[in-house]
């Protein structure tokens, strides 16, 4: 085993792994705040990408352009689903809730299959098969600038959460409940806007996912599944934790790959998840609560 | 006798004689309910009567048939014995789980995690077993199917329906059994509040064991019959986390935590499933995968408008108790 | 019964039958009911709709062929295997006579046991798993190829591709899908590469992945690092899209793609999605007989009903799915009834010579399989799936190594 097979392998897990944490950065911020399980939450991101390929089938648009409208886009219809339909359910036991989801997320997922049939969409963009070399390291050009792109949207959203007055008051809101009511905040419509927020972020993640991967419906499930994995690794309530978690899955499933055999790859991240609920439930960054 | 009690006879007295005016066609969909009704009622142990949600489930189901299964493809040993070693297997999972889980205080959305990592993780296992076929499936011979073989559980679809009918109204009492005992009203405790039940002094750690130890064998069972109907076992299939969501559907949508919930909410989504594509059929909509989106939709509104699923609301209509 | 009394019942049948002319007629009027079972919606979906096609040109095709009246009734399993056996019995129970399908062999099990069951004559149009005619079932027949004769063709052709390029690649990196075709191919791939002692190379890693990954550069990384000659594949479409990109951004450029058998490369969303990337890729997998006199009668069929498909891009689908069909309709037309008992012992004695796929007739062995299917050596040139081996059937000469290879 090669240096540079090594090296190439770890630097891709480390720009995908980024993407990742972006997508996981959306469901910290909304299972932080909100609390309520979005299951459906990798396939809100399949849909973020498949909208991505309408509009450069369209018109030709760049993923990285497509950003701005996409996250205006969800950032609506994450907001009207907590307004509308998830609201009613904070008071409602944990498994209601998760049916919900489930059930927006069956419907999501055949939807998609109904609209765009099961085979691989994708974006075809010019860069998308070059690749920059740097001594032994070839480093794909698309998987760079969608790492790149990750990395400014989750540091747009901590500064909003750091500097803005609506994000202190977000994070009030999670911190305690009862105490932001009596300070006054209207905490429903602060959890529809984080909602929003965290769709947005889902949003800007689908632009780049779209870019390494071709978007079939049954993406759905996967990804929601790994994003609450990367959350629970990372850290509830940590948004450094999401993008940690984001990384370490990413670099450890490349380097499984490698090491032991492709085809258990996944294999790991579930083995990583039970290790960590068992040992350290609280994740890597998360705070003990 | 009581308005549930006649209820109750009447529709035993039904599925009895199903077959009698029933075709091919309707007995096999009538299995396919009952594998589901009863599978249900073994995951509602665990979620209705002690209040920890698996999504999971078809990780027993799967241990369960390929154990069963494995014994018979390897050895040729019938599942009368396959049978005790796909419980055990089973039951050994489910408190491991539960061990970890409950010793280290996971509950809510974080065990249910914990269980879709395990039946994902055994799933992409099963996946690298040779020995038990690996991805390319394990393939049980048939032997005939004409003649009620019960030893090696080989025959007509019509064994099959009664065995699985059996196997549903011993669930029923079972469960029926199980909520009039002691270890009914601890899990009843522990499901409102848990807290409150340790600070009376109810070892809640051994009663929540029970109910995943009782849950599992259940299930073990169900993939034990799984495996020596279909006669085919995939990794992909039998452990996938969309099985797992098939399995509480039917609970769900029925009325968890009720006797007569996961057989309502089989029934249901089953026919309602063959309905709808039946209607489109007719209509001349030859769509490709709609049904699935107004499964969800269903699912949807019972989950909005029945939170505690069809059954307490059509149970009060009638008059029934639980 | 007395004698007498019995040539009385006679006489009086034979009056009887007579007088009722229209018993003969509706015999000639009889119908064949072929219930076609595809995953035509889910993961499958696609190749489930390409089959279909092959389905519904059919009657036509058949009747002018052979004279008889055969109706299609399709039901889609949802490339499920649940749905697959239900359909099944539904089928039967509507009056299908014989049952055709259904590509996938998890979902194919299910549907053989039901009409095994039932007594209903099923043929398989497309399914590689073995174990499908090794159940000693009496009503299931298979006119397909099993994955080891798949693997035999595929590697056998392999060696005739660098028999005609004047080639000698030394090495091969075997790279495969980890679900039920992908096992049955790398066993029966790993058992073969022993007996063959002729072929030049040796295969120097296998590598294992996903069906569902998204993403193979590890997968890409660890076949470039091993430094073979060529690129042993078996894939399924949507990886075989992901591998070849994946290779251009690594920059690795083999002698070759060679798939020994594997859907994937030939496919029409392959091309149209990679371009020219998709040229130079080989398939060895049975294939239609372009010069047959049935294939020009298939395309024309085809061109009429579904005027933008192309037969190169539906070829295996269409045609095996097609020749199901006609195998259920001359055992019809040989046995004269619907009997499904007849209807199976005709389709034993099955001797097709003129047919549209490579291969010898269409016999069926003791086991309900058919030996001598042939495979051809199909490469993608100008984006289009062509014939190059055997020299028979070739409409162009292969290419190897692809241009742009570049030594290690």
């Amino acid at each position: 085993m090669s240096f540079d097979l090594v090296a190439n392998v770890v630097v891709a897990g480390l720009f995908t792994g980024l993407v990742y944490g972006l997508m996981a950065l959306g469901l910290s911020v909304i299972f932080g705040v909100v609390r309520v399980v979005n299951f459906a939450h990798g396939e809100m991101m399949t849909i973020a990408m498949y909208a991505v390929t309408v509009l450069f089938a369209a018109w030709k648009l760049d993923p990285f352009f497509a950003v701005l409208p996409a996250a205006a886009g969800f950032f609506v219809f994450g907001y009207l689903l907590q307004a509308g339909l998830i609201n009613p359910f904070i008071t409602r036991p944990e498994h209601s809730q998760f049916m919900l989801m489930v059930a927006v997320a069956i419907i999501m997922v055949n939807a998609l299959l109904l609209a765009f049939g099961p085979d691989a969409r994708n974006v075809q963009v010019d860069y998308q098969l070059e690749s920059f070399e740097i001594g032994k390291i070839l480093i794909d050009k698309a998987r760079l600038y969608a790492a790149l792109a990750a990395v400014g949207a989750a540091a747009a959203l901590f500064a909003f959460f750091r500097f803005t007055l609506t994000g202190k008051a977000i994070r009030a809101c999670a911190d305690n409940y009862l105490g932001a009511k009596v300070v006054g905040l209207n905490v429903k419509r602060y959890y529809a806007l984080t909602f929003g927020l965290g769709s947005a972020c889902v949003a800007v993640a689908g632009c780049a996912m779209v870019l390494l991967v071709d978007v079939t419906p049954a993406l759905g499930p996967y990804y929601t599944l790994l994003a609450f994995v990367i959350v629970i690794v990372g850290g509830l309530g940590s948004m450094t934790g999401a993008l940690l978690g984001g990384v370490l899955i990413g670099v450890s499933e490349a380097l499984a790959g490698l090491l032991i055999a492709p085809s258990a790859k996944s294999m790991f991240s579930f083995g990583l998840l039970i290790m960590v609920l068992l040992f350290r439930p609280q994740g890597l960054l998360g705070r003990k609560s | 006798m009581t308005r549930a009690g006649i209820g109750l006879a009447a529709l035993s007295l039904l599925l009895l004689v199903f077959p009698a005016f029933a075709g091919p066609y309707a007995l096999s969909v009538a299995t396919l309910i009952l594998f589901f009704a009863y599978t249900g009622q073994a995951w509602n142990v665990m979620m209705g009567f002690a209040g920890q949600l698996s999504l999971g489930h078809s990780l027993y189901v799967g241990v369960g048939a390929y154990a069963a299964g494995a014994l018979f493809f390897h050895y040729g040993i019938g599942p009368w014995l396959g049978l005790w070693l796909a419980i055990v297997l089973c039951v050994a999972f489910g408190l491991a789980i539960g061990f970890l889980a409950f010793r280290f205080g996971i509950s809510g959305v974080y065990f249910a995690l914990l269980t879709i990592a395990f039946a994902e993780f055994t799933r992409i296992g099963f996946d690298h077993l040779d020995w038990l076929g690996g991805p390319g499936g394990m393939f049980l011979k048939v032997a005939q199917r004409d003649a009620w073989d019960l030893a090696n559980f080989r025959g007509p679809p019509l064994m099959y329906y009664y065995a699985i009918l059996l196997l549903t109204a011993a669930a029923f009492a079972g469960c029926w059994l199980l909520l009039r005992s002691k270890a009914g009203y601890y899990w009843q405790a522990i499901r409102e509040d848990e807290q409150a039940a340790q600070a009376l002094g109810v070892n809640t750690f051994r009663w929540k064991m029970l109910a995943v130890a009782i849950s599992s064998a259940m299930t073990a069972v169900s993939g034990v019959f799984f495996a020596f109907y279909y006669n085919n076992l995939f990794p992909e299939q039998i452990f996938h986390i969309s099985r797992s969501i098939e399995i509480i559907l039917g609970p769900v949508i029925g009325g968890i935590g009720t006797l007569f919930g996961p057989i309502l909410g089989a029934a249901v989504l089953t026919l309602l499933s063959d309905g709808i594509t039946e209607a489109l059929a007719a209509l001349g909509w030859e769509i490709p995968g709609i049904k699935q989106v107004f499964y969800g939709v269903v699912l949807l509104l019972v989950v909005m408008f029945l939170p505690h699923g069809i059954w307490p609301a059509v149970s009060r209509k009638m008059g029934i108790g639980r | 019964m007395k004698r007498r009394q019995f040539n009385k019942a006679v006489a009086a049948a034979g009056v009887v039958s007579l007088a009722n002319p229209f018993s003969i007629v509706r015999a000639q009027a009889q119908k064949l009911r072929v219930g076609v079972i595809l995953p035509r919606s889910g993961v499958q979906g696609q190749i489930g709709q390409s089959c279909q096609m092959g389905a519904e040109i059919a009657p036509a095709v058949i009747k002018e062929m052979l004279g008889v009246d055969i109706e299609i009734m399709s039901a889609d399993n949802e490339s499920n295997v649940d749905t697959s056996r239900t359909r099944a019995e539904r089928l039967i129970q509507e009056g299908a006579h014989v049952l055709v399908g259904a590509f996938d062999s998890g979902q194919t099990m299910s549907m053989a046991q039901v009409a095994e069951q039932r007594g209903i004559p099923h043929v398989v149009n497309i399914a590689a798993a073995p174990p499908l005619t090794e159940q000693g079932y009496k009503f299931v027949f298979r006119n397909f190829q099993t994955a080891p004769d798949i693997v035999r063709e595929g590697l056998s052709l392999i060696g005739e591709l660098f028999q005609a390029t004047n080639t000698v690649p030394r090495s091969a990196v075997f790279m495969h899908v980890n679900d039920t075709f992908g096992q049955a191919m790398a066993k029966g791939i790993g058992g073969a590469m022993q007996r063959l002692t002729q072929l030049p190379f040796k295969i120097v890693d296998t590598i294992s992945y996903d069906p569902a990954a998204k993403d193979l550069t590890v997968e890409v990384s660890k076949a470039k690092a091993s430094n073979a000659d060529f690129l042993l594949l078996v894939c399924r479409l949507n990886d075989a899209i992901i591998l070849r990109r994946e290779m251009v951004k690594q920059r690795w450029n083999p002698m070759g793609i060679v798939s020994p058998g594997s859907p994937g490369m030939y496919e029409e969303q392959f091309t149209k999605t990679l371009g020219k990337l998709a040229d130079y890729c080989i398939s060895n997998v049975p294939w239609y007989n372009a010069n047959a006199p049935l294939t020009k009668v298939v395309e024309k069929a085809m061109a009429k009903r579904f005027p933008k498909e192309k037969l190169h891009f539906h070829g295996l689908n269409v045609g095996f799915t097609f020749e199901a069909i006609l195998v259920a309709a001359d055992a019809f037309k040989r046995a004269r009834s619907t009997d499904p008992k007849t209807l199976a012992d005709a389709i034993r004695q099955t001797n097709i010579t003129s047919k549209m796929m490579l291969g010898g007739p269409i016999r069926f062995n003791a086991k309900g399989q058919v030996e001598g299917i042939g495979s051809a050596c199909v490469q993608n040139l100008n984006q289009v799936p062509t014939v190059v081996l055997p020299a028979s059937a070739a409409k162009a000469k292969p290419v190897f190594p692809m241009p742009g290879y570049k030594k290690a």
